[in-house]
């Protein structure tokens, strides 16, 4: 018998704490598939940020930075312009890059920085308990949104992959989602593309992946992961936005 | 034969792969794991399983591993 | 002879960082430190080195966090409310451990206050100005000089010690011009980046982090950095000492105010007063017992500051029991910079 599906290196061997049926750990997988396909892991700096995928050290098995809220990508420019030679990304919650991190994920794309963002959308704030995110779609009721989220009160939804699209410093970006087995393959693509933008020296790649929090939600995993498709891929269309290379 | 291991202490019983197997050979446990959840349990025969991994693909905590003939 | 450069203490604090092995600054303008980032946005090109003039001082410091991890020497600079901004930052080094100097060419505040020399960051530098109880290296250079030597040694102590470093300043020191002999770093053992994140290239993963979540974890980390800053006190210390040996007083004070009390100072021996400076040099370390040995004899303090009376707390906390500590402050703002002849009457009031 040949294992046609296992564990990639990159990804240590562990139980995780994530919540049953969070997506963080899928994708998770796929960034750690991406660096064993590419034979990243070696030559990796990893930038974790403050959110529920803090413990990026104890999952991957690579080396890793932890960093204050929202600058993983000020700190990723640093790690970067340091070490020219290695693969560097920040993977990220929408806490983390959407708010109070908007202006250094949005300086580091601007400069074009030849790293990788690997940008978790999940619609609230995961890790303190469910808060109103800027993601947070219009109507959601959040632990600080409790009637639902209001235009006129807390403004839109923002949309990361596509703002960022519009900047010249950013070569790749791109939306994907992990609640059915076709786009998680699709996820699984863009995330690669966006790793050969850093591996080919083309600049500043972007993938934002929506995913499932079914415990702040308030919902089972498949309920959670239904919403995904039913109401976050309706606003949140998936696509690639910005594809400079044609890659 | 097409088969797969589900590793019943890693499983958290979000039931993620039986909605991703096209084949539905997947159902969820009546038994608590040490986790205090309960986990999936494959329930097809190996001549159902394709070995088409999606529902591997799809379980958040790589609990599943897929095996196929050469 | 070696050739002696007049340049602006700015430009000193640049020089020395080049000459350190310093190659990566990211900055942010603020006055009255422009001239840094400026002279390094010049010369790092030529250095093979890496100048950014980031979005933000929260960013900079970040972007030097990133640096440092790597193992590169890397610095920021600021005045007092960028650094306000930085204190985020400068904790989690602290708690990660990491080596890197921060340069705050102190303005007067509280707020946006005004851009005059002042030495209203005191606390903020040596008592952990940002969250969680930390300290990190503190040094004040008085002089052109210093201001290089001090920077190259800042380097040296962060690796050694695995602490941020910081070189508080501020208009006085950072504008005034006065020779500057450049040198080549001292020669000085440094201990192996062994935890400096490369990519694993084959060895044990490395990660660097301030998160202690497991039982007893973090109180043993604090223990650690402890037992660091005790260490430093002890070994890492440094002052002036100018005429105290006789003195029946002694001023104290640190850069700028202690370069003016030292014009009063020799003001004073001019008129036969038995006067003298001890003049801090690491505000972090404290150098307690220099205070404490000197008090001994000698049972009056001095101490002249641009401020309400920050660094007087320490003065008090180390000097011996019997003596007095009195103090002459200053906060600053436009025209209120004391003169020699204010500090001489107030040397002579205490004498
Ligand atoms: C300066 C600062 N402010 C606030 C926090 C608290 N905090 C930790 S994680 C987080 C939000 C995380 O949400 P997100 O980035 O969406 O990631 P998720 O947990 O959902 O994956 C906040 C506000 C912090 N750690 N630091
Ligand atoms: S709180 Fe949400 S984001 Fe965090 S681990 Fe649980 S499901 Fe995932
Ligand atoms: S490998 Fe395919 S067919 Fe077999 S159990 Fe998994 S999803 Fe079903
Ligand atoms: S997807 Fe994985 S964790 Fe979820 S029920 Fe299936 S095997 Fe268990």
């Amino acid at each position: 018998m040949h294992q046609v599906f296992k564990r990639p290196v990159s990804l240590k061997d562990v139980q995780t704490h994530f919540c049953p049926g969070c997506h963080h750990g899928t994708i998770h997988r796929l960034v750690a598939e991406a660096l064993d396909e590419f034979g990243l892991q070696q030559e990796t700096i990893g930038i974790a940020s403050i959110g529920c995928s803090v413990f990026l050290y104890y999952y991957f098995d690579i080396d890793v930075i932890e960093t204050p809220h929202g600058r993983a990508p000020a700190v990723a420019t640093g790690v970067k312009r340091a070490r020219p030679d290695r693969f560097v990304f920040t993977y990220q919650g929408d806490g983390d890059l959407a708010a109070i991190g908007t202006a250094e994920i949005i300086h580091a794309a601007n400069r074009g920085e030849h790293i990788s963002v690997v940008f978790v959308n999940n619609t609230t704030y995961g890790m303190t308990g469910g808060q109103m995110a800027p993601t947070t779609l219009l109507g959601q009721r959040t632990s600080t949104s409790p009637t639902g989220r209001k235009p006129e009160v807390e403004g839109f939804p923002i949309r990361m992959a596509e703002l960022l699209s519009g900047l010249d410093g950013v070569a790749f970006s791109a939306r994907a989602a992990v609640n059915t087995p076709k786009n998680l393959m699709d996820a699984k693509k863009q995330i690669k593309k966006a790793f050969r933008y850093q591996g080919e020296g083309k600049g500043f790649s972007f993938v934002e992946v929506l995913a499932a929090c079914p415990t702040n939600w308030g919902m089972n995993a498949i309920e959670a992961n239904e919403r995904v498709g039913r109401e976050m891929c309706e606003y949140f269309k998936l696509g690639t936005f910005k594809n400079t290379a044609g890659l | 034969m097409p088969r797969i291991e589900i590793d019943e202490l890693r499983c958290k019983g979000c039931a993620l792969c039986t909605i991703a197997c096209p084949k539905k050979l997947i159902a969820m446990s009546e038994q608590i794991n040490n986790l205090g959840y309960r986990p999936a349990v494959f329930e097809g025969t190996e001549v159902q399983c394709t070995g088409c991994a999606l529902c591997a693909e799809m379980c958040p905590d790589v609990a599943i591993k897929v095996f196929k003939e050469q | 002879m070696a050739k002696r450069l007049l340049v602006r203490g700015n430009e000193a604090i640049c020089r020395g960082a080049i000459e350190a092995g310093c190659r990566y600054y990211f900055g942010y303008p603020i006055t009255p430190q422009n001239d840094i980032p400026e002279y390094m946005s010049r010369e790092m090109p030529n250095v093979n080195g890496v100048f950014i003039q980031a979005e933000s001082e929260i960013a900079s410091v970040n972007m030097v966090m990133g640096a440092a991890a790597t193992g590169a020497r890397a610095m920021t600079s600021s005045s007092s409310p960028g650094i306000s901004l930085k204190m985020e930052a400068i904790s989690y080094m602290a708690g990660m451990e990491l080596p890197c100097l921060i340069v705050n060419i102190s303005r007067s505040g509280p707020g946006l206050g005004g851009i005059d020399a002042s030495q209203g960051d005191y606390f903020q530098a040596v008592k952990g100005g940002g969250h969680g109880g930390y300290h990190i290296l503190v040094l004040a250079p008085a002089s052109i000089q210093e201001m290089y030597d001090l920077t190259m040694l800042a380097f040296d102590l962060a690796e050694i010690y695995r602490i941020p470093a910081m070189i508080l300043g501020d208009a006085v020191v950072g504008q005034m011009k006065e020779p500057l002999v450049p040198h080549p770093r001292p020669d000085r053992e440094l201990p192996a980046k062994d935890w400096a994140l490369r990519g694993k290239s084959g060895g044990e993963q490395r990660y660097i982090k301030s998160l202690y979540l497991g039982d007893g974890e973090l109180e043993a980390h604090n223990w650690k950095l402890y037992a660091k800053y005790q260490e430093m006190k002890a070994k890492e210390s440094r002052w002036e000492d100018f005429l105290t040996s006789d003195a029946d007083l002694i001023v104290t004070g640190f850069g700028s105010a202690a370069r003016i009390a030292k014009t009063a100072v020799m003001m004073a021996r001019e008129e036969g007063l038995k006067v003298g400076l001890l003049r801090p040099i690491t505000l972090f370390p404290f150098p307690s017992a220099a205070f404490a040995e000197r008090t001994l004899r000698c049972k009056k303090i001095l101490d002249v500051e641009l401020n309400t009376g920050q660094m007087v707390e320490d003065v008090r906390l180390s000097v011996a029991r019997d003596a007095e500590v009195h103090f002459y402050g200053r906060p600053s703002g436009t025209g209120s910079l004391p003169t020699p002849e204010e500090i001489l009457g107030q040397i002579k009031k205490y004498y």
